[in-house]
């Protein structure tokens, strides 16, 4: 008679590791989000056995609810270019390499486990305390033991929310040129729309030309 | 009761599926989908042997056990939360660029 924790743990193990596959073998990027979800709901159900129930919620609302939509969101702002075009270029190499890596994965966690029931002592796992992995006790040890890890943390999601409007906003071309241009303009003709107020004070002076054509050259060489 | 060991091999097979998978797909979302299914692996192994090592030592916050790998695990999901942000502004620039996700693709720095 097999017990119901055994059958959960089993269960959640075989929907994390289903999850997984379907993340690393699917074309379609929505369906490897998908498996990305199961795979984030089963380690949730799995981190419940162990005493960690704020951080099974945790994951819950920051895997499921944060990042599996915003990457649903970019999925969807791709559209069907999400899906990289099927090419056969490389792939024996990158074959081999994943390959070499799962192998020698496997063969440490062999002998890892050899090693492990050689020596005959099991990982203990003793009862914890009434409130251990719950919202008081964690709470109390971020605000006591971890509260430098926790104000950095709080810098580097402000650092991370700066850094990705600064990146996914465009490369702005210079802080001269962009404001008065329109964004979306062909290059040349903006260019050739730019010069002429410029170009007859330099027709005087020829030894004043090359400074004054040098950032127009030098923009118009980036953006083509 | 499930032995810790259990949750340690699992987490290490969900390590090598992730592994696996950035090194063989080359669609740049799915890589960072990979590499997620890799700190969730971690993230496991660290609450497992949090769990199985309960004995306080300098513990001034909670007296009831030993939080450490549990709260390392919740700051491994903080930072994959600003991975994660700061990777998909990455492919979204690198779309705008040369309007396709293969990482083949991103060879601006090659010649």
């Amino acid at each position: 008679m097999i017990s119901l924790a055994v059958a959960y743990f089993y269960g959640c193990a075989l929907a994390a590791i289903a999850g997984s596959i379907a993340v690393v073998v699917s074309r379609n990027p929505t369906r490897a989000a998908m498996g990305l979800l199961l795979l984030v709901i089963s380690v949730a159900g799995l981190f419940l056995p162990l005493h960690a129930q704020f951080l099974a919620a945790i994951q819950l609302i920051v895997y499921a609810g944060a990042i599996v939509v915003l990457l649903l969101f970019v999925i969807m702002m791709l559209g069907p270019d999400a899906v990289a075009p099927s090419d056969r270029r490389g792939l024996v190499v990158r074959a081999v390499g994943g390959t070499l890596f799962v192998v020698g994965g496997i063969a440490a966690l062999a002998v890892a486990i050899r090693v492990l029931t050689e020596a005959h002592r099991p990982l203990p796992s003793p009862v914890p305390q009434p409130g251990f992995g719950g919202i008081d006790s964690f709470g109390s040890i971020l605000f006591t033991d971890a509260v430098v890890p926790l104000e950095l943390s709080a810098a580097l999601l402000l650092v991370a929310v700066v850094g990705v409007v600064a990146v996914a906003r465009g490369h702005v071309r210079s802080t001269r040129g962009a404001l008065r241009d329109p964004p979306r303009s062909p290059p040349s003709t903006s260019g050739a729309l730019r010069d002429p107020p410029r170009s007859p004070p330099s027709t005087s002076g020829a030894l004043r030309d090359p400074p004054s054509r040098v950032p127009g050259a030098a923009t118009e060489g980036r953006t083509s | 009761m499930i032995a810790i060991e259990h949750y340690v091999v699992l987490s290490a097979v969900i390590f090598l599926v992730g592994g696996f998978g950035f090194l063989v797909r080359r669609n740049v979302l799915v890589a960072l989908m990979s590499i997620e299914v890799m700190l969730n692996a971690c993230n496991l192994a660290l609450v497992a042997l949090n769990r199985s090592r309960l004995g306080a030592i300098g513990q001034s916050g909670f007296a009831g056990g030993n939080h450490t790998g549990q709260v390392f695990a919740f700051f491994v999901i903080a930072a994959e939360a600003a991975e994660v942000a700061v990777g998909l502004a990455i492919v979204l620039a690198f779309y705008r660029l040369r309007s396709t996700v293969r990482s083949d693709d991103a060879d601006l720095l090659k010649n």
